[in-house]
């Protein structure tokens, strides 16, 4: 099992009767898998914010739940978290945080660990498949007996790495009774002020004198002259360097940390190395305790910790050379895919690029910046294609610039956290652009449906959004918005145009599933496109849109029919009519 | 003693799926197995690869670079990205498969002539295939991962796991019989190059 399905499997086995997520590498595949328990409620929700809000919700009336995200997520939901964190629980409350030191899908490697402290919630941090059922189960206990939320906080490699699991059977765990409780569950100043002291001055004592006896928190003693405090993955790379030549300190519950067991350890070895990944965490912590011991000094705060790093900056030994090559290998980055609903848009804005600004978000689209299409300014968050732009388009018109913000957003990420900021703009007046691209689907973490598709996460028939009616609703005017086939280059010329001239808020909706579900796969199967040799003249236009089934090799633009899907926007920018619909 | 295999390729090309298949048959035949994959972005045609270390014991999922001990590369350029993780007389298989990725397509960047020659001169025990070409003769060109599975099989040496059987577990029934058809050339293919 990957560290995800095992921790679903630990959310079946401990009866947990709710679950919620926004998908996020790498965590998405924790709700698919709890989704296949019909015993728990599972649903997709808006963003991580309400996800959080679900759980809490359903924790309050008497239910275990949990919650994921990736660890951007946490931003979104830190709000009721700090809140959360004073109330405390009825039914058993897990928040799954998946962090990304490293950043292979993300766009920071911020250290979820520090929330812990900072919202003060007791925080476990398991190694491998095994611990993450075993700590997942375990959190549901540690949530109740303690009334405080859980967090859980993995990494990409506990994630997205595989180990035997032994599994046990689901333990039904009665829904509690719900009896109101405003002092506990309402927090109006007044009872704040009430949870807080609870908080401060019996929960989080009580949870210190916890951590130092719980067996999560363990010592193994070896050879003394080394030292190890680790946590995470850290401890199986760590073990992999060492095996019996250290002792360890493994430390599972993360906050609080274990201060009497990090002073007993200390005084029984010589030397002490902290092996954490991103921030000083625990160094910071063991450091204020005035115990000597070397962390940051000698490991990095950027990337992923991994056994030939600790060889090399404890043991001095370098990863020795075997086969070098001298041929200069051209990089693979991630592209739109053939047949890609976003190309012919991208391509189109791009044709415009001297009149404008694109504020783009996250989601496949961000691909769009890459050359060839080159579209896309900036990114931060998600939902910020749409919200910058105000800003971004101001200052255009305050500097005199000739130039329109487009801000370009995707379904799922509009329902996510663009929703706001379009009503932001119809508010404010901005004459800013918003496209958004509906393909259906949320496609960059892996297909996942979402409030505009119409099927909820056990891919039941559900409500689907109007995106267009809801964009009218919000005040964008009816001439002013143009709902097109992305498909179709002359629909996509004339609303870019016209959002370029336009003096008001001015709404794109593309239409257009993405090229990967499967239903859209076996419609278009027969669909292809074709280049006429005679007519070509390598003139390498239709390489300008960036489609990785078209190639130019010897001389000959050629269409890769194991990848193409017939979308014809190669076949419409050909100046020479060149390309042509094929069959197979 | 941990063993350490690397599958490498581009999005798309069923790594995964042997991964998957390759670990549940060591798990079966009694190993402590690990596997890590970094699959965020791949989809969209991204490189992507696959990590597996089995042993009485494994406790990292990582592979420290220079020490794997079969690279199973299912795309050329990406075989060549990671020749440099094998151990000094590790095995390489490698698929003749050219994907061009963006920036060659693109022309900003070139795709490397020469390639598998210069592999072929340095990396002594390399055995490369043309999986395409024999997945042709199949009638089913999304085989080459079972292809090249068949060749890893066999160079691992470890005769006791039913492959077929996992196959069978792992696909549906419907294209059984051409990728039972696949693993076989694969493990032939290696049994005449030993000979």
């Amino acid at each position: 099992m990957t560290g995800n399905e095992a921790v679903a499997r630990g959310a079946y086995e401990a009866g947990c009767k709710i679950a919620s997520a926004y998908p996020g590498t790498p965590s998405t595949e924790i709700l698919e898998n709890v989704s296949k328990y019909d015993e728990i409620y599972s649903e997709w929700s808006t963003n991580e914010k309400v996800a959080l809000e679900v759980a809490a919700g359903a924790s309050i009336a008497g239910a275990r739940a949990l919650v994921a995200m990736k660890h951007v997520g946490l931003n979104v939901a830190a709000d009721p978290l700090f809140t959360i964190s004073y109330e405390g629980v009825n039914g058993g409350l897990v928040i799954i945080t998946a962090d990304e030191p490293g950043m292979h899908s993300s766009q920071n490697e911020q250290d979820n660990r520090l929330y812990a402290n900072h919202a003060k919630v007791l925080m476990l941090e398991p190694s491998d498949s095994t611990e993450c059922k075993e700590f997942v189960k375990l959190a549901f206990e540690i949530s109740e007996e303690f009334d405080t939320p859980v967090i859980i906080r993995l990494t990409t490699r506990v994630c997205h790495s595989k180990g035997i699991v032994e599994l046990n059977e689901r333990v039904e765990v009665p829904t509690r009774e719900y009896i109101k409780n405003i002092k506990k569950y309402v927090m109006v100043p007044a009872h704040a002020q009430l949870r807080h002291e609870i908080m401060e001055e019996n929960r989080i004592p009580r949870l210190k004198e916890y951590s130092n006896s719980i067996k999560l928190n363990y010592m193994e003693l070896n050879d003394s002259s080394i030292g190890i405090i680790t946590s995470g993955i850290c401890y199986n790379h760590a073990k992999e360097v060492f095996a019996d030549r250290a002792s360890y300190l493994k430390i599972g519950l993360t906050w609080p940390l274990p201060m009497d067991l990090i002073k007993d350890f200390a005084a029984q070895v010589e030397e002490i190395y902290i092996i954490e990944e991103t921030e000083p965490y625990i160094e910071n912590f063991i450091k204020s305790l005035g115990i000597e011991c070397v962390g940051k000094e000698i490991f990095s705060v950027r990337g992923e910790i991994t056994p030939d790093i600790i060889r090399k900056v404890i043991l001095n030994e370098e990863v020795i050379p075997t086969y070098e090559l001298e041929s200069v290998l051209p990089n693979r980055p991630p592209a739109l895919c053939a047949g890609c609903p976003h190309r012919g848009i991208f391509y189109t804005i791009g044709r415009f690029r001297n009149k404008v600004d694109v504020t783009t978000d996250i989601g496949c689209y961000t691909l769009g910046m890459s050359p060839p299409l080159s579209v896309g300014d900036t990114l931060i968050c998600m939902g910020v294609g749409i919200s910058a732009g105000i800003g971004f388009n101001k200052v255009n018109e305050i500097a005199e610039r000739d130039k329109k913000v487009f801000g370009i957003v995707g379904d799922s990420t509009f329902f996510h956290s663009g929703i706001t900021g379009l009503v932001d703009a119809v508010y404010n007046k901005s004459n800013m652009v918003h496209v958004i691209l509906d393909n259906r689907i949320t496609a960059m973490t892996g297909q996942q449906e979402n409030p505009g598709t119409g099927r909820n996460i056990k891919g039941i028939e559900s409500s689907a959004i109007d995106l267009v009616a809801l964009v009218k609703a919000i005040g964008v005017k009816e001439e002013n918005i143009r709902v097109i086939d992305p498909y179709d280059m002359d629909a996509n010329k004339a609303a870019v145009k016209d959002a370029i001239n336009a003096e008001e808020t001015f709404t794109i909706i593309t239409k257009r599933p993405c090229a990967l579900i499967k239903d859209v796969i076996k419609a278009r199967k027969g669909m292809l496109c074709e280049v006429n040799q005679e007519k070509c003249t390598r003139c390498k236009t239709c390489i300008r849109i960036g489609c990785p089934a078209i190639s130019y090799k010897d001389d000959y633009i050629n269409i890769d029919i194991a990848q193409c899907n017939g979308c014809r926007v190669c076949l419409q920018v050909c100046p020479f009519n060149a390309i042509e619909e094929g069959k197979r | 003693m941990v063993k350490n295999i690397l599958l490498v390729g581009v999005g798309g090309q069923g790594t995964i799926l042997v991964s998957r298949i390759l670990s549940e048959g060591l798990v079966m035949e009694g190993y402590d197995v690990k596997m890590s994959e970094i699959h965020g972005m791949a989809q969209r045609g991204g490189s992507v690869t696959t990590q597996i270390r089995y042993g009485d014991r494994v406790y990292s999922p990582s592979i420290t670079p220079g020490e794997v001990d079969i690279l199973v590369a299912f795309e050329k350029l990406e075989g060549a990205r990671y020749v440099n993780q094998l151990r000094k007389g590790g095995i390489l298989i490698i698929n003749e498969e050219e994907m061009y990725p963006l920036p060659v397509l693109v022309g900003t960047e070139k795709y490397p002539t020469n390639l598998l020659e210069e592999i072929k001169e340095k990396v002594e025990n390399t055995i490369s295939v043309d999986a395409r070409e024999l997945a042709k003769d199949l009638g089913e060109p999304k085989v080459q991962n079972i292809i090249m599975l068949g060749i890893l099989a066999t160079a691992l040496e470890l005769d006791e796991i039913d492959w077929i059987g996992l196959i069978k577990v792992n696909l549906p029934e419907k294209v059984h019989e051409v990728n039972i058809r696949a693993f076989e050339i694969g493990a032939n293919l290696l049994e005449v190059t030993n000979n």
